[in-house]
């Protein structure tokens, strides 16, 4: 299966969602029903106080080995994503921006982007090795890293900003249909984080659906969300629209849990 | 989700283990003064050279095997090993190869006919013990660069022969050599006159055939002033279930501003899953860096034999000579591998580099073993040694014991280690971008090796990948 072409027509009408997702790690239980829904052209924020849960979300979306799920399901254009191994769920268009991207010695980043295109895009779109390096080339560009850049292996020596710039390059090489952003601009200047956000947001439109997870409110002014949700103890304790940010910013995530506690959290917008 | 580890269910088939039918030439087992008389007149040899056979042999039996490598394998009964085997000629002259023969190397890629000559590419054909065939001779005929199996140097060039032939390594040198130098049956031989850059790029291929026979092969490859020349060599054998020897000799000798690249694709049957079969390799391997500014590179992508003892060194005594190393060493299943080499420093300004990448799966050893030193007279000499393992499964091992010794004050000596594994992050991190997990295993180790495989002519690192590929699709449980 899998080799269909991501971010083309979908079969199950451009839904990503998930519902009742529980997750444990060792034992110990991180997510504890967590609904989300995204559709395709929707730009979500997925925000939370440390420990709530984020990275685990996102892990499991693609299928780390080393979280275990207890419960609930994550359907993607259809798919049964939590029956596909993380490869399998990359090539229907899935992709995760890592927080912390690992280096792959040896491998230059023009030789693994190419086998991760070749894997992902299916023969339809599959580019020669020409027209490959030529988009390769002109993606830098546009994300402002100098070419050499292609040649370096993987993230290795990377500075933390250029490791950030290398997940965005690769989620536009690759033309997810779902993207994940699992605290990307943590660690970045205000430069950097423009740039990332640029890079992100031209690849926005009716055909991809956007989950950005942070810590900051700060990323949220140059990707601006359809949706918001506050992630607490494993849970979606709210989900608003844009002006959520704001009352956020001015209240806390203290605001949030008291009112989680005397109400049960809405389902999401 | 698979686990890192070699099942020995799944160790990778042998693409090369078939068994060619042939007529052949052969003596019954047993090794003595007689039978290197034997050879020796066999083929037709001055007496010189049955001189050095006999003074070998005595060292030989003179000594104990040795057991400093970090090798398990039972004794060798060296009385139950042929010699002496080889295709017998067929068709109407009574000098034409065997079609079998012919066809076998077209199997291995390794077309010998001049008709399917490989572009490029000079290739002489070792068929258990003897050279069956050389191509492309005319071109190099042409620029003076004689190619050719050793047999055929001992008629038509004695004098070269006879001056360089034990000057790297002396049949005394140990034990392997010893026993090489007195029963050795062919080989390749190569002499590229001063100041001439060798056209082709010179390639043996070594295919052991014969049962309960041992390939005893020498090369010797001689760069005058100022030539240079880059040379390959390949090997495999047929699946069988007992062991079979090879112990070869290469000596290089390089004059003032010489160049020789030797590039080596070892990748002799490695045995079954439980260890049974394979071929016991014990090599001895040295180049010679007489002249001033002259230069030898070992590359060696070692990929098979159950056992592999062998450690490609460099004497540098021209003033201003670089030595150069570069390995990769696989090993799966049961293979054990203790290879790496020596660095000699004599002459003053001396260079040597020495990158050496382990890889073990399954219930594999992997040894580096490797020695560096500087006499007296190495005034400002400098080496740099990289020795990596990449650990594959929890049940291989990988050691490494460099070893440096200095008689001079200025030398400048550089040593980085790393052990790793692959490790989860990785594979998850490339699976997220499609890449499947045996894919994105392989790319990694590629990208280990890679300071190694850009050292081998292209066609070869082409070759070299693809085969560590299937190599790799065992490692998996």
């Amino acid at each position: 299966m899998t080799n269909e072409a991501a971010n083309t027509g979908p079969a199950g009408g451009g839904i990503f969602s998930i519902e009742g997702l529980r997750v444990q790690v060792e034992g110990k239980p991180i997510l504890n029903g967590v609904d989300l829904e995204i559709r395709r052209g929707e730009t979500h924020a997925l925000m939370g106080p440390n420990g709530s849960g984020k990275s685990t979300l996102a892990n499991v979306i693609l299928g780390h080995p080393d979280y275990e799920v207890t419960g609930g399901a994550i359907r993607c254009d259809g798919h049964d994503l939590l029956a596909l191994a993380p490869e399998e769920r990359a090539r229907l268009g899935v992709f995760l921006a890592f927080q912390y991207p690992v280096a792959v010695p040896g491998v230059t980043v023009a030789r693994f982007l190419k086998t991760a295109c070749d894997a992902v895009l299916g023969e339809a779109r599959r580019l020669s090795a020409s027209a490959f390096l030529a988009r390769l080339r002109e993606e830098a560009a546009f994300l402002e890293m100098d070419e050499s850049f292609i040649h370096r292996p993987l993230n290795e020596g990377f500075s933390g900003g250029e490791k950030k710039r290398m997940e965005i390059l690769q989620m536009r090489m690759l033309r997810p249909a779902y993207v994940v952003l699992d605290e990307t601009d943590s660690g970045l200047d205000i430069d950097a984080l423009k740039t990332v956000a640029r890079g992100v947001t031209g690849r926005t439109g009716p055909d991809l659906g956007l989950l950005v997870i942070t810590h900051y409110e700060r990323i949220l002014r140059y990707i601006r969300p359809d949706h918001l949700h506050i992630l607490i103890d494993g849970r979606i304790a709210r989900s608003g629209g844009p002006e959520l940010v704001r009352e956020l910013e001015d209240r806390g995530y203290d605001w949030v849990r008291a009112a989680g506690a005397r109400a049960p959290a809405e389902a999401p917008a | 989700m698979k686990r890192l580890d070699t099942d020995s269910r799944l160790v990778e088939p042998y693409r090369f283990g078939f068994v060619t039918e042939v007529e052949t030439d052969a003596f019954p087992p047993g090794l003595s003064e007689d039978v290197i008389r034997a050879i020796s007149a066999r083929k037709g040899e001055p007496d010189w050279l049955l001189d050095f056979r006999l003074k070998a042999f005595r060292a030989w039996q003179r000594r104990p095997e040795p057991h400093w490598a970090l090798l398990d394998y039972p004794a060798i009964d060296y009385q139950a090993i042929r010699y002496y085997a080889a295709p017998r000629p067929r068709g109407a002259g009574g000098g034409a190869i065997d079609p079998e023969v012919e066809r076998t190397f077209e199997r291995l890629g390794v077309p010998i006919a001049e008709r399917n000559a490989l572009a490029g590419v000079a290739v002489d054909a070792v068929f258990d013990s003897v050279s069956v065939a050389t191509t492309q001779r005319k071109l190099l005929q042409e620029h003076g660069v004689i190619f050719c199996s050793f047999s055929e140097a001992v008629r038509e060039h004695p004098d070269l022969v006879r001056r360089w032939l034990g000057t790297v390594v002396p049949p005394t040198d140990n034990f392997f050599a010893s026993l090489n130098s007195a029963v050795f049956s062919d080989g390749s031989f190569c002499y590229v006159p001063r100041g001439v850059r060798c056209p082709l790029e010179l390639s043996t291929y070594f295919r052991i055939n014969a049962a309960g026979t041992g390939q005893f092969e020498r090369t010797l490859i001689i760069a005058e002033e100022g030539a240079s020349v880059s040379y390959l060599e390949g090997c495999t054998a047929p699946m069988r279930e007992e062991h079979q020897l090879h112990a070869a000799v290469v000596e290089l000798v390089a004059l003032d501003d010489a160049r020789i690249k030797y590039s080596t694709v070892q990748n002799w049957y490695p045995g079954d899953a439980e260890g049974r079969g394979g071929v016991y390799n014990f090599v001895t391997k040295r180049g010679r860096c007489l002249g001033a500014r002259s230069s030898i590179s070992w590359t060696q992508v070692e990929v098979g034999s159950a056992i592999t003892w062998k450690y490609p060194g460099c004497v540098l005594e021209g003033p201003d000579s670089v030595g150069e190393f570069y390995s990769v060493a696989f090993t799966n299943a049961r293979m054990q591998a203790d290879t790496g080499t020596k660095m000699i420093h004599l002459g003053p300004r001396t260079r040597s580099t020495i990158v050496s990448k382990g890889i073990s799966a399954g219930a594999s050893r992997n040894t580096y073993r490797g020695m560096v030193r500087f006499g007296p007279a190495a005034r400002q000499a400098r080496n740099h040694s990289q020795c990596d393992s990449l650990l594959i499964g929890d049940r291989c091992s990988a050691n490494t014991f460099p070893v440096v010794e200095s008689a001079v004050g200025t030398a400048t000596i550089e040593h980085e280690a790393t052990t790793s594994r692959i490790s989860e992050d990785q594979l998850f991190y490339m699976r997220c971008r499609g890449i499947g997990e045996e894919e994105a295993r392989s790319l990694i180790v590629n990208g280990f090796c890679r300071e190694v495989f850009r050292q081998l002519p292209m066609e070869f690192a082409v070759e070299a990948v693809k085969l560590l590929e299937i190599k790799m699709e065992g490692s998996i449980g």
